[in-house]
């Protein structure tokens, strides 16, 4: 095991009922400050991939470590796990009945069990972050998906997470409204956050990843730095996959 | 990094299917899991010698109230339900005649299940309508083709039942698609009328239409005039159903799409015709769950017309022992006889409308 | 700004065929009331019934079995209506609070991880839903009736607060003549000392219909639950908030939105059904009515008297959900 990987997968499988093999044999590590971007087919694994690290999805076999946290089904480690990794998902999954600012607030007052003007004055230093702090008061669904987006993504960042986690982030938003999104990554990148992002925006994989992965049918079939992935992916089947996805 | 081999999918080394790991999951997956099981399972075996000691080893099975009496307390007089089921059944229909109301509650809730199958949607199911109608009504009143008569004030228990709801339902749904279009109408007046109905309707409970329908009608209409109580009071069911199946054909209408209505309107369709060849069939088609729900809702209420004097299923219980001193301590297991009749045929009807409904969901499907 | 010209009138246009149809379904109405009416007139004069709303005045000349307030045979008869409608009132307001209670543990014991619990509110649900309330109320009458003690051995709940017997259940209430005190039931003879008693109707009828409704209840809060999304409970763990907490605070909140008009349904088909009462002989408002319908043959009156009861009943508790509905809408664009 490296000593400086923050994540690690060793030997991961994971069934769906007893037929659906959806991670296969996977061996993935993840150092401090490292940004992965991980792309595929639909049904290649990917989500489930990350889902395992948070423990929103559990592995039946092999290990997966998280910031020396070994994930099993002991409820304080899954606990002290989620405290340390954040995710943004597709849908932003915002709680419609709270406005902005209580979206925020409610794990550092809950989990955290932070004093509530301390957790609102780190909630507002979040939502200057994405820049969307005037929208404080506001309820969800009186945003554009692509403020919801930010607030989501400062709701994760509430809780100072090592690790961020991104479950398509863009892939439910108008094509207007992808790019505010991307720049508040892209800036949290640059601030040495540890990113595993799922996503199609090859762009932003080019300009931001350290590595991508490329899954499908549950095994990562290649991984390499972006320019070497993008200019001579070692495998046929990424190949095929780079011509299709580029080629629109 | 050197040519990839992919990997071809194997069987989950720890079964996650079958009946260990389901027990494993669903009755010992956390530790208030695993007390409650425990409990359970305690509950379970002091309660259910109990239940089955009373219910079956020393319960009596003859048509003998001295024999109920010596297991008073500690076996079940299903007895009573041997001595007393033709009357519970039944109602007050003369005793000789029995085989017609049991042929006639046979035609009739053949129809009913014909109905709910769908190969028999189309015309004919209208004329088999017809035809069974008469039947029941030929075989109840009697007066035809030799049969002795039977007044309706005698029609009781279970064919009561049926009669009243199945015909209340078919009454009271052209009605109340009637009163859901107006609801909906452009013209005030209209508009008003049927708001005005469901809203009272719904507003009272069904006692006090039923005692309206029983009381009232007899006053509006012209001296002398005296309708079968059996007629007043379907009246009176049929008006109190059509308000609640009214708002839930409108929810149907409401949740058409606008589309349809600006395609037929652009092609030339006028107001009747859009309702009948548009609206209505796709309307109707999403609300048949709710409508089973109304119908099911209907065949518990009917065990009211008892207040009015009907010995429909629950009244002729009454009827059957309330002036029978010897068996009138065994009530309790002739209640849980209807309450068994009851429940098998509501639990049925809901089981259906589940079916239906996800017959729909299919359809939409992609 | 130029305004739009004035539309020249036409009998022809849509705003035109509507006022024709209109006036003559007032025609139509109108024919049809003066019809009803007139024969209804001939009627009662034929029958020699009276109308008109004076006879509340008259004494009530019958005794009624159990009431908040103190009624003689002598009292009038809206003194009876009044006496009724408390009585109303009385069993739907523990009824409700019993079937939310009742209704939202079952409905929330359909998410637990047990399948025992899961399985028994299944079971709960369909058993009380598929049997008519009716029947359930003679149901638990009967066994109220035969099946508890004499009232001269009560059975001794609470230590010797609460007494149980065919008589009913005393309880005590707090006095205030000498001074602050409870006065507890002493069980002596046919009656209890001091104390405050409920009828074995009054909780045949309770029974009935908190158990009847909570089934309906908890199908509303069930599906009520199950209508919030999944991804809010996954946002919700991926903070670290433990199964309870996301309940709490992020799924329960959304429910209710959902969960509020169809409750609100329920508790007014459980005030509604109290009017079953009339089978059991406790003496809600149709009871009463009833009784005096019969006395007095004043039909139109007292089914009046009712249908007005229980539509002002309906109507404000409509407007009052109306009102809450607007105050916890979640905001959108």
């Amino acid at each position: 095991m490296q000593t400086d990987s923050i994540i690690q997968f060793e030997k991961v499988n994971k069934w769906y009922g007893d037929d659906f093999h959806v991670l296969r044999d996977i061996d993935l590590s993840v150092r401090v400050g490292e940004r992965i971007v991980i792309c595929g087919p639909s049904g290649s694994g990917k989500s489930t991939l990350i889902r395992c690290v948070n423990r929103l999805e559990e592995h039946q076999t092999g290990r997966i470590v998280v910031d020396g946290i070994e994930l099993r089904d002991d409820l304080k480690a899954i606990e002290q796990v989620r405290r340390r990794v954040g995710m943004v998902f597709q849908q932003f999954n915002l709680f419609p009945h709270l406005s902005v600012l209580d979206n925020l607030t409610l794990a550092p007052i809950w989990v955290s069990k932070m004093s509530k003007p301390e957790a609102q004055e780190r909630a507002m230093q979040q939502l200057q972050r994405v820049r969307i702090a005037e929208q404080a008061h506001k309820y969800p669904l009186q945003l554009s998906g692509g403020q919801q987006q930010r607030v989501a993504i400062a709701r994760a960042l509430c809780l100072t997470p090592r690790i961020m986690l991104f479950d398509e982030p863009t892939s439910a938003l108008d094509p207007e409204m992808i790019n505010e999104v991307l720049d508040v990554m892209t800036e949290l990148a640059q601030q040495g956050i540890t990113m595993l992002c799922v996503t199609h925006e090859m762009g932003f994989a080019k300009a931001v990843a350290d590595r991508v992965v490329f899954m499908d049918q549950g095994q990562i079939v290649e991984q390499n730095s972006p320019a070497r992935f993008f200019e001579q992916p070692e495998n046929e089947r990424t190949r095929a996959f780079l011509a299709n996805i580029i080629g629109h | 990094m050197s040519a990839f081999l992919p990997l071809p999918a194997r069987p989950a080394p720890v079964r996650n299917r079958g009946a260990l790991p389901w027990m494993r999951r669903n009755l010992f997956g956390n530790w208030p899991s695993r007390v409650v099981t425990a409990l359970a399972l305690v509950f379970v075996a002091w309660l259910l010698p109990q239940a089955v000691s009373w219910g079956l080893w020393h319960a009596v099975f003859e048509r003998s109230t001295d024999a109920c009496q010596a297991a008073r307390g500690s076996g079940a007089c299903w007895g009573v339900v041997a001595e007393k089921y033709r009357i519970i059944l039944w109602g007050r229909y003369p005793f000789e005649q029995h085989w017609r109301a049991e042929l006639a509650s046979v035609v009739l809730l053949g129809l009913v299940v014909a109905s709910c199958m769908r190969r028999f949607w189309n015309r004919w199911l209208l004329l088999g309508w017809a035809v069974g109608l008469s039947i029941f009504f030929g075989l109840m009143g009697g007066g035809v083709l030799g049969l002795v008569a039977v007044p309706s004030d005698q029609w009781g228990g279970l064919p009561l039942t049926l009669m009243l709801s199945t015909l209340s339902v078919a009454g009271a749904f052209p009605l109340a698609v009637l009163v859901a279009l107006g609801r909906r109408s452009n013209l005030p007046l209209v508009r008003s009328l049927c708001v005005v109905y469901i809203e009272l309707i719904r507003g009272v409970p069904l006692i006090s239409v039923l005692f309206m329908a029983s009381f009232l009608f007899p006053l509006l209409l012209p001296v002398g005039a005296t309708p079968d109580v059996l007629v007043r009071v379907l009246a009176g069911i049929t008006l109190f159903s059509a308000a609640y199946l009214a708002e839930i054909v409108r929810g149907g209408l409401q949740a058409l799409p606008r589309g349809q209505l600006e395609a037929a309107a652009s092609l030339g369709l006028g107001y009747w015709r859009t309702q009948g060849l548009v609206v209505l069939p796709q309307a109707l088609a999403t609300v048949v769950p709710g409508i089973m729900g109304s119908f099911i809702s209907l065949f518990k209420d009917t065990s009211l017309v008892t207040i009015v004097s009907l010995y429909e299923l629950t009244g002729a219980l009454g009827l059957a022992l309330n002036g029978d001193a010897d068996w009138r301590p065994f009530k309790i297991e002739a209640y849980l006889f209807i309450a068994a009749i009851y429940f098998c045929f509501c639990f049925s009807m809901s089981r259906y409308s589940l079916w239906v409904e996800r017959q729909l969901a299919q359809s939409k499907a992609r | 700004m130029a305004t739009p010209p004035k539309r020249k009138w036409s009998w022809r246009s849509g705003a035109g065929r509507a006022l024709v149809y209109q006036a003559l379904l007032v025609v139509v109405l109108l024919g049809l009331l003066a019809y009803l009416a007139s024969n209804t007139v001939r009627n009662m004069q034929a029958r020699g019934i009276q109308s008109g709303f004076g006879f509340l005045a008259d004494a009530a000349g019958f005794d009624i079995s159990e009431s908040l307030i103190s009624f003689e045979s002598i009292d009038p008869y809206w003194k009876a209506f009044l006496v009724g409608l408390l009585n109303t009132l009385r069993v739907a307001a523990i009824g409700i609070v019993l079937t939310t209670v009742l209704g939202t543990l079952l409905g929330v014991g359909r998410f637990a991880s047990n399948a025992l619990v899961r399985g028994a509110c299944y079971a709960y649900v369909e058993l009380f839903r598929n049997v008519p309330v009716l029947l359930q109320l003679l149901m638990w009458y009967l066994l109220l009736v035969e099946y508890l003690p004499a009232p001269q051995e009560p059975i001794h709940l609470l230590g010797d607060w609460v007494f149980l017997s065919k008589g009913g259940l005393a309880f005590p209430v707090p006095q205030w003549s000498p001074h602050w005190a409870w006065s507890v039931p002493v069980p002596s003879g046919f009656l209890m000392e001091g104390g405050a008693t409920v009828t074995p109707e009054f909780l045949a009828v309770l029974l009935g219909l908190s158990l009847y409704t909570a089934a309906f209840v908890a199908e509303v809060v069930r599906s009520g639950i199950a209508s919030v999304s999944r991804g809010q409970a996954d946002a919700a763990a991926s903070l670290g908030l433990s199964p309870a907490q996301t309940m709490r605070l992020v799924t329960l909140p959304q429910a209710l939105r959902v969960i509020v008009p169809p409750l609100t349904n329920q508790y007014l088909n459980l005030t509604k059904n109290s009017s079953l009462a009339v089978a059991i002989g406790y003496p809600d408002v149709v009871s009463i009515a009833n009784t005096a319908l019969n006395q007095t043959g004043r039909a139109v009156e007292c089914i009046a008297i009712i249908m007005l009861v229980y539509l002002s009943t309906s109507l404000s508790t409509s407007a009052l959900m109306n009102a809450y509905n607007r105050r916890v809408a979640i905001a959108e664009r």
